[in-house]
């Protein structure tokens, strides 16, 4: 319990970030047609691609004679802006769908 | 400055999945968010400092980003529209991965920070080990949905499969407990079994969940995704990764429950329902008697019909059939036959799919029904054409509670006056329960791949 309060009192922001983010998440999402749901999922999971800076920070951080961290960080940095790129654009393209037929 | 780049962020992330839920600005929110993003990388790579230093390596930061970047584009772009959630899945995967191997470099790290006497702080490794697990379940079940959409993978469900994953989740955990509060002296290896641990519950537990089900998996495992790429955030004292991680968390655990609450069923039912197997359900029932239409009669039926309704489901998708479709409403619109779409919410592979693939083909806007509507012009419609769909047109969900998906709202084509089943045989539908539909003495059946049969049918009613 000590543990976790001291923990709480040590990240007091970003616990705050954490709580305040689950409801603006659930706020966010809570009314959407279900036409949407796909490409909301899409450009969600892009976001999750913030790993990418985790990524990043592995890699820059790594010494140059640590080749676990070397040749992990730098998988983790390609798959991490597969996920990014990747995501966005594919997300972009069902959206582009949806306008042609708009415009129509 | 740094810190003003990552609250940019993290605003233009929850600007941009607001915007998103909107058809109006979806796509401009898509951009925001990705401008975001790319804000955020850049900041991080030129002027992220720990303890004084600056970050090394940019070569191969470069390279990495290159690398991922050019895939991740051409990959995007390239994919057949049909392909899309497999697509999504794999991406959401290559997220998980990615948060994985960050764990596990900083747990080398921490191992040998620890060599060198330094105390490991629990809670960090709470953290390590907990972005390890989610990251590599979410990895592994992220690429087994992936090759069950595209059909690589079939269902494989075994006696005591959920007691065979609670007790592989229960190993994991306990084991985890144990290595973060006693931190054995053999830490190493129980780590890797960890990980191994993880992925292999990942492929248990997606295996045995129905193709119908896959968009609510998928949903799942990307919230899984977010809650890893968050425990990054802490790991780093990084807002902008905890943000972008937990809101991603949230509203796609909120998008999960609003697909289940789509298709009529709990979550839990998804996830341990394990559709088709367990459930004797009407797989049991015998097939009674149905009638078969030739393309040449059905090519009669439609050219003379008042009404059409088109109600597309996955073999539309597979067969890549939505450009046919188009030209046979086009076809038949020029002969003065009214056609309509039926678009079933979790018809295809995700919601949404199927106006995506119809939007692709230039179908318009107008003539794409919701379910409620669609219900409501059954009984002035001729002629239903059902292309390769089957559990969303199945009476079964209103009529035999026994049924696995008794209760899901379907299209009620029945009220039609005729009913023709586009299939590519009498199989049953990826449920696994057989449709009495097919059965009753409105409907015929034209088996056939769709693109094939659409073709054959425009072919016939040009020369009527």
């Amino acid at each position: 319990m000590n543990v976790i309060l001291s923990f709480i009192q040590a990240h007091l922001e970003l616990t705050y970030v954490v709580i305040l983010s689950i409801f603006l998440g659930v706020e966010v999402i809570s009314r959407v047609p279900s036409v949407l749901h796909t490409p909301l999922m899409s450009g969600a999971n892009a976001i999750h691609g913030v790993v990418i800076i985790g990524a990043i920070i592995v890699m820059g951080q790594a010494e140059a004679d640590n080749y676990l961290a070397l040749i992990l960080g730098f998988l983790a940095v390609i798959l991490g802006t597969l996920n990014v790129v990747g995501g966005f654009v594919v997300t972009d393209r069902m959206l582009e769908m949806f306008k042609s037929k708009k415009t129509k | 400055m740094l810190s003003l780049i990552y609250l940019t962020g993290s605003v233009t992330f929850i600007v941009g999945l607001k915007m998103l839920s909107n058809p109006a600005t979806a796509r401009r929110g898509n951009a925001v968010a990705a401008a975001g993003m790319t804000l955020a990388i850049l900041g991080t790579i030129f002027l992220y400092e720990h303890n004084g230093r600056h970050l090394r390596n940019y070569g191969w930061i470069t390279a990495g980003l290159l690398i991922g970047g050019v895939i991740g584009f051409l990959s995007a772009k390239r994919v057949k529209m049909t392909a899309m959630p497999e697509m999504v899945s794999l991406f959401n995967g290559m997220g998980g991965a990615c948060a994985a191997l960050i764990s596990v470099v900083e747990f080398n790290h921490m191992i040998r920070a620890f060599s060198g006497g330094v105390e490991i702080d629990h809670l960090q490794l709470l953290i390590v080990f907990a972005g390890l697990i989610i990251g590599a379940v979410s990895f592994a079940g992220s690429v087994i949905a992936w090759g069950k959409l595209n059909g690589n993978i079939k269902d494989i469900t075994f006696g005591g499969q959920h007691i065979f994953n609670i007790s592989l989740l229960a190993v994991m955990l306990i084991l985890s407990v144990y290595v973060i509060a006693a931190q054995p002296p053999f830490t190493g290896i129980l780590f890797a079994l960890i990980l191994l641990l993880s992925l292999v519950y990942g492929v248990f537990f997606v295996l045995p969940i129905g193709g119908a089900d896959m968009p609510v998996v998928i949903s799942l495992l990307n919230s899984f995704t977010g809650v890893a790429a968050a425990c990054g955030g802490f790991l780093y004292n990084n807002p902008v990764m905890l943000t972008g991680g937990i809101l991603v968390g949230s509203a796609g655990s909120i998008l999960t429950i609003l697909m289940c609450k789509a298709m009529n069923r709990s979550l839990k039912n998804v996830l341990i329902g394990s559709f088709g197997g367990t459930h004797g359900g009407g797989t049991a029932k015998e097939q009674g008697a149905y009638k078969e239409i030739s393309n040449a009669d059905m090519a009669v039926v439609l050219a003379y019909a008042h009404k059409v309704m088109i109600v597309p489901g996955y073999g539309l998708a597979v067969a890549q059939a939505q450009h046919a479709c188009h030209e046979l409403e086009n076809l038949l619109e020029a002969r003065g036959v009214e056609v309509r779409y039926a678009i079933h919410p979790v018809a295809g592979r995700m919601p949404g799919h199927m106006n995506v693939l119809l939007a692709e083909a230039d179908v318009p806007y107008e003539k794409l029904l919701e379910m409620e509507q669609a219900n409501g012009q059954f009984n002035t419609t001729d002629v239903v054409l059902v292309l390769g769909a089957n559990d969303v047109v199945n009476p079964a969900a209103k009529k035999d509670p026994a049924s696995p998906i008794y209760g899901m709202p379907i299209l009620e084509v029945e009220n039609a006056r005729m009913v023709v089943v586009n299939k590519r045989s009498m199989k049953p539908g990826y449920a696994g329960i057989e449709n009495d539909l097919f059965f009753q003495p409105k409907t015929s059946m034209l088996f056939g791949d769709a693109k094939h049969v659409l073709q054959q049918l425009v072919a016939e009613i040009a020369q009527i």
